[in-house]
């Protein structure tokens, strides 16, 4: 379970429709805990040319929002990205590359308008993501 | 003291920590210290062949190991060595609209969405967008292969239209390459066409090869045989091989790396001359359609990687009594471009391999001596009705097409044995349709003891170009 602010789904969605037709990407910061809770958003640079289906973040960049997550005492606590024409549900290519404890969020974007967003999580004993529900928080 | 930063993901296996002290004094050193410690991280970390996984990167301070020593560099007092992860994904790679074009395809557990994937990212090349290359484009282009390069540089012309169907009747006179890029677009959106309006050659073959999965062979001549196969082999690519003549047509796959070459199968090319093309010869329309599925057949089972290719095998058709026959082809290990030691180690002069071509062989032969006339010079002995006779040696089904009506008609096969039919008094002129047949009558007939005797140049077709416009052309 992952609990989101409302303004913050809202910036998600906003972010998807700002880079379509290309994949938007950002990272989650928060507090674990279940439901972990997401506090700030941090958008990121989709490093990828073909950005219209697949989105890639430089290892540096990861590094920085590490460290941004420590400076602020949050947790890393996974990544959003948007599927602009396609569903909000992970794909094979999301799985392949996923890793286990992150949240993985998905806007889909239709259009340019951006839709269902859903959060993910991948099982260490299957290796299949599972949806999470996702908690909307008022403030 | 060197320390390691471990990315979030990863600190659940070591305990919660974020970071972890080392003695180490280089990266794989402390990175068997980590695992040692924390044996949990090691499927993490390597793969099964015990190499750190592609989606890990390893960053000593802030530059990235790859470009120091790998996992050689060294680590001092005070390094920080930070294990960052490729944080990757995206959308499903084939959208709702191809989902829906492909389901025939993705209800089939044999290509699903894991080969259709692979057909979308396959790279394939048709050498020749004629007869074969119609075909083969069309259906690579509506199964979904992602990038369809083509080498062609012709135009198209009304005799293309009873076989080549990727153009229609408004085509004619347009760059084939212009055309089947539209057609293409048209059909299958989702697909890319990479046009390469050129002469494939020794100079570019390699460069273009490089760029794609799969070759497609679907030319018509033996020097671009040749080479394809022999660019195939230098670059490791395998060739989807396909032939036709009249009636009759070949189909293999050659891939050195798995089997024979088309070397290893026909190590030396026919004289020139020996084998007409489908120009001189004639080909069923139909022919290259059914080559040229199966050369798309073959394409997308390697794309797949499923069924039995037809490596090491020469399908042989024979469209008049449709028999399909099956020649077992094996790799010669004398092969001079794939065996074990080639002595063909870089592209060569595929013409001169092949022989002269054609046109020089006449143009040489008209220079060691053989007596040519020009249609011009013809058309002025006819109006003034000289005194002379006109050889026809074409075949009896060409005479059906067009004619001079005054020729004596003698195909060049039946010429010795009518021989009586003509005088050496006479003034003659002998034609075919190009006047290549006609070079060999007049040198046959020269020997024979004719000395008033002279080729048609350019045939009866450069008559009916420069002189009379409405014979028909074929």
């Amino acid at each position: 379970m992952i609990s989101v602010a409302k303004v913050l789904l809202e910036e998600i969605r906003a972010h998807g429709r700002d880079t379509y037709p290309d994949e938007c990407v950002g990272a989650l910061l928060g507090r674990k805990g279940d439901p972990a809770q997401v506090v700030a958003l941090e958008k990121m640079e989709n490093i990828r040319t073909e950005r219209a289906r697949r989105y890639e973040i430089s290892p540096l960049d990861y590094l920085r929002v590490e460290r941004l997550a420590s400076e602020k005492s949050l947790a890393l606590l996974g990544f959003y990205h948007s599927h602009p024409d396609h569903p909000a549900a992970p794909s094979a290519y999301d799985r392949e590359h996923a890793f286990p404890f992150f949240h993985y969020v998905v806007c889909a974007v239709a259009a340019g308008r951006p839709g269902d967003v859903t959060a993910w999580t991948l099982s260490e004993d299957t290796g299949e993501f599972e949806r999470e529900p996702i908690l909307e928080e008022e403030t | 003291m060197a320390r390691i930063l471990l990315p979030t993901p990863l600190r659940p296996f070591a305990g919660g920590a974020a970071s972890v002290e080392v003695a180490a004094a280089t990266v794989a050193g402390a990175l068997d210290e980590l695992v040692a410690r924390h044996p949990q991280l090691r499927k993490h970390l390597y793969d099964d062949a015990g190499k750190v996984r592609s989606f890990v990167n390893l960053y000593k301070n802030d530059e990235d190991v790859r470009y120091l020593e790998k996992e050689g560099t060294r680590l001092a007092e005070g390094d920080a060595l930070s294990i960052v992860p490729s944080i990757a994904g995206g959308a499903e790679e084939l959208s709702n609209e191809e989902i829906r074009r492909y389901s025939r395809h993705l209800i089939m557990p044999e290509v699903g969405i894991e080969g259709q994937r692979k057909l979308k990212a396959a790279r394939v090349l048709a050498i020749g967008a004629g007869g074969l290359g119609s075909p083969l484009a069309v259906y690579l282009a509506a199964a979904g292969i992602g990038t369809i390069g083509i080498v062609d540089n012709d135009v198209v012309d009304d005799s293309n239209l009873q076989r080549q169907i990727l153009y229609g009747s408004s085509d004619v006179g347009r760059p084939k390459l212009q055309a089947a890029a539209e057609r293409i677009r048209d059909m299958n959106p989702n697909v890319e066409v990479i046009p390469y309006e050129t002469r494939l050659d020794s100079s570019n073959a390699l460069e273009i090869f490089r760029e794609y999965d799969i070759i497609a062979d679907g030319t018509d001549n033996f020097p671009t045989r040749y080479l394809v196969n022999d660019a195939c082999v230098l670059t490791g690519k395998p060739n989807v091989y396909a032939s036709i003549f009249r009636f009759e047509g070949q189909a293999s796959v050659f891939w050195a790396e798995k089997g024979p070459c088309y070397r290893c199968l026909y190590t030396e090319p026919p004289p020139p001359g020996l084998v007409p093309s489908c120009a001189e010869g004639g080909v069923l329309g139909i022919l290259p359609g059914l080559l040229g599925v199966i050369q798309a057949t073959e394409t997308i089972k390697l794309v797949l990687g499923s069924g039995d290719s037809l490596v090491g095998r020469l399908l042989l058709v024979d469209a008049l009594s449709m028999r399909f026959r099956e020649l077992k082809l094996r790799k010669n290990p004398h092969c001079v471009v794939c065996g074990p030691n080639p002595t063909v180690t870089r592209l060569i002069d595929y013409e001169q391999f092949c022989g002269i071509p054609q046109e020089a062989a006449i143009a040489a032969a008209s220079a060691t001596g053989i007596p040519e006339i020009s249609v011009q010079d013809l058309k002025g002995m006819r109006d003034r009705r000289e005194d002379f006779v006109l050889v026809d040696v074409r075949e009896p089904h060409e005479f059906a097409i067009c004619a001079f009506p005054e020729s004596v008609k003698i195909p060049l096969g039946t010429l010795p044995q009518n021989l009586n039919r003509l005088s050496t008094a006479d003034e003659i002129v002998v034609h075919c349709k190009m006047g290549g047949r006609s070079a060999k009558a007049v040198q046959f007939l020269r020997d024979a003891g004719f000395r008033k005797v002279r080729n048609l140049s350019g045939g009866i077709d450069r008559w009916a170009q420069q002189i009379d416009p409405k014979m028909p052309r074929y």
